[in-house]
C-alpha cells in the first residue's frame, strides 16, 4: 500500500472505523504474533478458519538469513527504551514470519527488499547489511527512511522500508508489550465513564447535569435488570 | 444450507430442502410454516430459486418483484487531523467509536436539492491497536512541520503523538428504492453446493448523488470548525461524490417488499407471502424504506410482530 492512500483505504467499508491509521486489511485484525499453535479465542473458530490457521503455521516462508536481517531491522526501528522493551523483546520478527504467510501479498516486496538491502550494503560497505555495524546499518535506513528526500534511485529501498516500519510498529502496538508502551487503556468489559472531567475542562466543555443524570450509576454498572413472568421491568 | 422451499399443489409449503454441509448430501425437511430469514438477498434467491408448477417464476413472484426495489444506505466519510488533540492523556474511550455517536438528519427538504435524509456517525478516539496500527505512523508530520518518516526513539514519540489525535464522520443516508435496482438469478453461476447464485444490477440517481455531495459539505463545514486539518481530497462529481459503491454498507434490503396489493409486493403486513400464506420471511426483505438507519432493530421488532402473529394463526389453525 502506497504512503498517503491508507487514509483513503479506512475510510471505505460499512461501519464507520474508530481507529485512525487502521490499515489495508481490517479482517485480519485479530493477529495473534506468539506461538506456533494455532490460537483459537473464546469467540472460536470455523474448521475452514482452523484448517487455514494449521496450515499457515505450518508452512515456512522466510528464510534464516531474511529472519535475522529482520531482526536488526527490527530494533533499529523499534530500539528498547527505559521502560518498554525493543521490537525483538515484543517477539515482531516472528509475527513478521506469520504475517508474510497470512498475507501473501507482502512476500515478493519483502523478500526483494531485503536483498535490495543487502545489496545496498554490498555497494557502500562490502558486505550484507546484518554484518554492517549499526552505524553502517543507519547510514542506510536514513537513505532510505524519510520517504520525502529520497534519491530517485533509491526510491525502491524507500518503498521496502516503508512497508517493513509499517509492519513492524503493527506487529509491536499490537502485543502486550506495544499496548502498554501505548497506554491504551480500553478493553474492559462493561465500563466506560465518559470522559475524564479534567479533560472536558481543558477544552471548555463539561457534561450537562440533566444528561448525566439519565446515565448509568456506575457503582451499579453490573446489577441486572430483572423482569416478572409477563416481561414487564421490575427494576 | 438451504436450497428451496418445497410446495404442494396448491402452492402452499411443506418444507425445504437443504445441503447438509457436513456430508455434502441433499435432504429434506418436512414443516406446517417455513420461516425465511437468511437476509435480503438470501431470502430472495431461495424464492427465486424454489421454482415449480404453482409458482413458475419462483415462490412468492407471481408479482414479478422478488429481488426487486433492492436499497443499501448510501454512505460517505472524512477525516480530519485535529492537532489539539495530539499528546492527549490517555483514558479509555473505546465507547466513542463503534457506538455510533449519532448526529440525527433534521434539514428541511424544501430547501435542498435532494429527497430524504441521512444521519452522521462520528468516530475517533484511543482505540485498541489492529493489524494496520502504526501504518505511516508520522504522516501527520507533514501538517505540523515536521519530517514524515524515521525510525527509532523520534518515531515511538511520534506514534504517540498522534494517537487518537485523528476524528471522521460518516454519513448514511437512505436511497429510494427503485425496481430498477434488484437481483435475479444469474444463469451461469452456481455455488459450490450446486445452488444458483444471485448477480445486482445497481446505479445510484441524483437523489443520492446530492446528497453524498450534501454529506461533504457538511463534513467539512463541522471538520474546519473543531480546527482540524482536512485529509483526503473532496471527492466531485467524477468520483461520485465520494459514496461508497452500492452494497458496501451492507444494509440491503427490500428485495421481498411488503405492501397490501399483492399485484405490486410481495408479503402483507404480517410479512406473510400473498401467494403462500404458510411462508414467512423475517428479514431486511420487507422493507420498503429504511429511512437513514441501519436496519437491524427494526429487522428485530417486524420479526417479533411477525413471530406473534404465526402464533395467532397456528392458535386459530388458520395455517
Ligand atoms: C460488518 C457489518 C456491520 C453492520 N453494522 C450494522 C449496525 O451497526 N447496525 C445495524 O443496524 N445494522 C448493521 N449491519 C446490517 C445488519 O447486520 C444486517 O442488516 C442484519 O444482520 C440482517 O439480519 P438478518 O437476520 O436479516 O440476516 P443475517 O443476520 O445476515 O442472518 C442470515 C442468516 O441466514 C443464513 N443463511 C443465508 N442463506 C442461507 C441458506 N440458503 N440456508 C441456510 N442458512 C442461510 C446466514 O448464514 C445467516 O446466518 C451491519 C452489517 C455488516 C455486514
Amino acid at each position: 500500500m502506497k504512503r498517503r492512500e491508507t487514509i483513503k483505504s479506512m475510510l471505505v467499508g460499512g461501519i464507520a472505523g474508530p481507529l485512525f491509521i487502521a490499515g489495508c486489511q481490517p479482517e485480519h485484525a485479530d493477529v495473534k504474533i506468539k506461538g506456533k499453535e494455532s490460537t483459537p479465542g473464546p469467540y472460536g473458530r470455523t474448521d475452514k478458519e482452523k484448517e487455514h490457521d494449521a496450515k499457515v503455521y505450518a508452512s515456512k516462508f522466510l528464510t534464516e538469513h531474511e529472519l535475522a536481517t529482520i531482526a536488526v531491522l527490527c530494533d533499529l526501528i523499534l530500539p528498547a527504551t527505559a521502560t518498554a522493551g525493543s521490537a525483538t523483546d515484543a517477539g515482531v520478527p516472528e509475527f513478521m514470519d506469520f504475517i508474510v504467510k497470512d498475507i501473501t501479498s507482502h512476500q515478493l516486496p519483502i523478500r526483494g527488499g531485503l536483498m535490495w538491502l543487502d545489496h545496498r550494503s554490498g555497494r557502500l560497505f562490502d558486505t550484507n547489511f546484518i554484518s554492517c555495524n549499526m552505524q553502517q546499518q543507519k547510514q542506510i535506513l536514513d537513505e532510505i527512511a524519510y520517504p520525502d528526500d529520497v534519491a530517485p534511485e533509491l526510491a525502491q529501498g524507500a518503498e521496502f522500508f516503508s512497508r517493513m516500519r509499517n509492519l513492524v510498529l503493527t506487529g509491536y502496538y499490537t502485543t502486550r508489550m506495544g499496548i502498554d508502551d501505548l497506554g491504551y487503556q480500553g478493553n474492559v468489559a462493561n465500563v466506560w465513564d465518559g470522559v475524564p472531567e479534567d479533560v472536558l475542562a481543558k477544552h471548555g466543555m463539561s457534561y450537562e447535569k440533566e444528561w448525566l443524570a439519565k446515565c448509568v450509576d456506575q457503582s451499579k454498572r453490573d446489577v441486572l435488570a430483572q423482569w416478572d413472568e409477563e416481561g414487564r421491568l421490575v427494576e | 444450507m438451504v436450497r428451496e422451499v418445497l410446495t404442494d399443489d396448491e402452492g402452499l409449503a411443506t418444507g425445504v430442502s437443504y445441503i447438509n454441509k457436513d456430508d455434502r448430501q441433499e435432504y429434506e425437511l418436512k414443516a406446517k410454516v417455513v420461516v425465511l430469514a437468511a437476509s435480503a438477498c438470501s431470502s430472495a434467491r431461495i424464492l427465486l430459486n424454489s421454482k415449480s408448477k404453482q409458482h413458475p417464476g419462483g415462490l412468492g413472484n407471481s408479482s414479478g418483484v422478488v429481488g426487486k426495489y433492492l436499497h443499501d444506505s448510501t454512505g460517505a466519510s472524512r477525516s480530519a487531523f485535529i492537532p489539539a488533540l495530539m499528546d492527549r492523556k490517555l483514558y479509555n474511550e473505546d465507547g466513542t467509536g463503534g457506538m455510533h455517536i449519532y448526529f440525527p438528519w433534521w434539514l428541511d427538504n424544501k430547501k435542498l436539492d435532494f429527497p430524504r435524509g441521512y444521519h452522521m456517525e462520528a468516530w475517533g478516539g484511543l482505540g485498541m491497536p489492529s493489524y494496520g496500527f502504526g501504518f505511516d505512523p508520522n504522516e501527520l508530520n507533514v501538517h505540523i512541520g515536521k519530517k514524515v518518516g524515521g525510525y527509532g526513539d523520534q518515531l515511538r514519540k511520534d506514534v504517540k503523538s498522534f494517537y487518537g489525535s485523528t476524528v471522521g464522520i460518516s454519513g448514511r443516508g437512505e436511497c429510494i428504492a427503485r425496481e430498477e435496482n434488484y437481483c435475479e438469478i444469474d444463469p451461469h453461476v452456481v455455488d459450490e453446493f450446486g445452488i444458483p447464485v444471485l448477480r445486482f444490477n445497481y446505479t445510484w440517481t441524483d437523489h443520492e448523488m446530492l446528497q453524498g455531495k450534501h454529506m461533504h459539505d457538511t463534513f467539512e463545514e463541522i471538520l474546519t470548525a473543531m480546527g482540524g486539518v482536512l485529509l483526503g481530497t473532496k471527492p466531485g462529481k467524477e468520483d461520485d461524490y465520494g459514496l461508497a459503491a452500492p452494497g458496501r454498507i451492507i444494509h440491503e434490503v427490500g428485495t421481498t417488499r411488503m405492501g397490501n396489493d399483492k399485484k405490486r409486493s410481495v408479503v402483507n403486513a404480517n410479512q406473510q407471502l400473498h401467494d403462500a400464506k404458510n411462508v414467512f420471511i423475517v428479514d431486511g426483505g420487507p422493507f420498503v424504506s429504511q429511512a437513514d438507519k441501519n436496519p437491524t432493530w427494526t429487522i428485530l421488532a417486524l420479526s417479533w410482530r411477525t413471530c406473534d402473529y404465526i402464533i395467532d394463526q397456528l392458535k386459530k389453525q388458520d395455517i
